[in-house]
């Protein structure tokens, strides 16, 4: 299938917007992902030392 | 609030206010452009109206982070927000007293200007007139920019980011205006457009700026 | 029971994390699908041969760039008068959304421009008001980065992305009438034909609908973790506290 797929004159045009489009939209997710999981983890952390502390106390 | 305008003026006034700051850069950037473009006077001719007009703009930015940082410094900005005067009113008078320092010099002194960049004689009087109907609304809105970065350490730079985009709609009519009057066009459109925009925003965006510094000042 | 009940962040959390569960998934599917299909098996167009391809990232990406600003300013709204915080958290976490779904109809656009229009940017009234756009996307993130008190920025973001609003809209009126006239056609009659053959049609409008749930996701999922990194925030000053 991907043999037969014919872009012709404008194969650098087309293929350098998915490229683009794609790098960017995958920047964002991995961004949001990454952010997302540390924030996630660091509240986890804290929560857990905050509950220990009270426990203590 | 006349006291505030005059105490205001005679700050901007007195040695190390930055008065005339923003003219000498509007002569400096206007005296680049030639150096940059090429002396030909028929292309200076073209984009004189563009390049008066960014100027002006970018002088009037150049001096918008002292309307409200010496007043928050010293803590008059405080006692101002507690005076019986509402804080629309202030911020009013603070973007008036910004046009007469930054915006009226430019006005007087742009027909000189435009001789340098060799504008069409036609386009003199339509240069001044959008001038001064175009700059106050630049001070207003940038009374805005500098209500909302008023606390900031480095808030000069983010003050142009934000100030800027909102300079859009003012620049595009207002060289509209001088571009079709050196051509001889009709100007009615942009011309009234421009006063639109003014209007509007000075009756309006005092309220941004007053909320804006409201939350500053919490 | 009314929709503000999801203005609370225990409520938000719970429900935005069963919704997730779905979303995600859907999402993925259709974009790839979507994405696929308008790449690899639409027919090349008589006018714009192969060059047509790009319009499925084009389009959703510039119609999201554009809602994108209309939902922070929503949520704005919300926020100064009805003072939810999830609604501030909202608002932030759609900017780089937004900024990067302009940035991509931007850079399709260019790409796409040069062998249509023989040159990668044009100032066409469109292409100017989406530059212009993205600046007001890049003020309202650095406004958002440069205030340290979460309240005092979500409340001067909000006051800018309504001011912000308002010129956004008079900067396009204001582009319109600079170049009236000039580059009108080429873009325009991409969007305006309503006869788009099916071949494009379809995949046209899953390319959309997935880019839209794109969005939402990606809303959510940045919401959440600023809660969460609000929560964690809050814990961490009752540490210090003692």
């Amino acid at each position: 299938m991907w043999s037969d797929l014919q872009l012709g004159k404008y194969e650098i045009t087309v293929l350098s917007a998915y490229a683009v489009a794609l790098v960017l939209i995958v920047a964002l997710i991995v961004a949001t992902w990454a952010r997302g999981r540390r924030v996630r983890r660091q509240l986890e952390e804290a929560e857990a030392r905050l509950g220990r502390n009270r426990g203590e106390a | 609030m006349i006291a505030l305008l005059i105490r205001d003026l005679k700050l901007a006034l007195r040695a190390g206010g930055g008065f005339g700051l923003g003219l000498a850069f509007f002569l400096i950037v206007v005296v680049l452009v030639p150096l940059g473009v090429g002396p030909e006077s028929a292309t200076l001719a073209v984009i004189a109206p563009g390049i008066l007009w960014v100027a002006a703009l970018l002088a009037c930015l150049l001096s918008l982070d002292r309307i409200f940082a010496l007043d928050h410094e010293d803590g008059s900005l405080d006692l101002l927000a507690t005076a019986p005067i509402p804080l629309e009113g202030i911020v009013s008078v603070k973007a008036l007293a910004h046009w007469i320092t930054t915006g009226l010099p430019l006005v007087l002194a742009s027909p000189v200007l435009a001789l340098l960049l060799n504008l069409p004689l036609a386009g003199y009087g339509w240069l001044v007139l959008s001038l001064a109907l175009g700059t106050p609304a630049l001070s207003v809105i940038g009374t805005f920019g500098a209500a909302l970065t008023v606390g900031l350490k480095r808030g000069g730079l983010l003050m142009s980011l934000l100030v800027l985009p909102l300079y859009v709609p003012t620049l595009i009519f207002g060289a509209e205006v001088v571009k079709r009057g050196a051509a001889g066009q009709a100007v009615d459109v942009p011309l009234l457009l421009l006063a639109g925009i003014t209007a509007g925003a000075a009756a309006l965006l005092p309220f941004a700026s007053a909320a804006a510094l409201r939350v500053n000042l919490r | 029971m009314s929709i503000w009940k999801y203005a609370n962040p225990v409520v938000f959390m719970r429900t935005s994390g069963w919704l997730l569960r779905w979303l995600v998934p859907l999402t993925a599917v259709l974009m790839v699908v979507g994405l696929v299909w308008g790449f690899a098996f639409t027919p090349p167009e008589m006018r714009q041969g192969t060059t047509v391809k790009i319009i499925f990232l084009h389009v959703p990406s510039a119609m999201l760039g554009i809602n994108a600003w209309l939902m922070m300013l929503v949520a704005s709204l919300i926020w100064l008068v009805r003072r939810h915080h999830v609604s501030a958290l909202a608002a932030k976490a759609a900017a780089p959304v937004g900024a990067t779904m302009t940035l991509i109809a931007l850079i399709t656009g260019a790409i796409w421009g040069e062998p249509m229009w023989g040159t990668w940017w044009a100032w066409d009234p469109r292409l100017t008001s989406f530059l212009i756009l993205f600046l007001f996307y890049l003020g309202y993130l650095a406004l958002w980065a440069a205030i340290e008190d979460p309240d005092t920025a979500a409340d001067l973001t909000s006051v800018l992305c309504l001011v912000g609003s308002v010129f956004a809209i008079l900067s396009r009126y204001a582009v319109n009438f600079w170049n009236q006239g000039l580059h009108q056609g080429p873009s325009l009659t991409l969007m305006q034909k309503q006869h788009v053959a099916d071949a494009y049609w379809y995949p046209l409008m899953i390319c959309i609908t997935g880019f839209i749930l794109f969005f939402v996701t990606m809303v959510l999922l940045r919401t959440r973790t600023e809660i969460r990194a609000r929560r964690l925030k809050a814990l961490l000053a009752r540490e210090r506290m003692g």
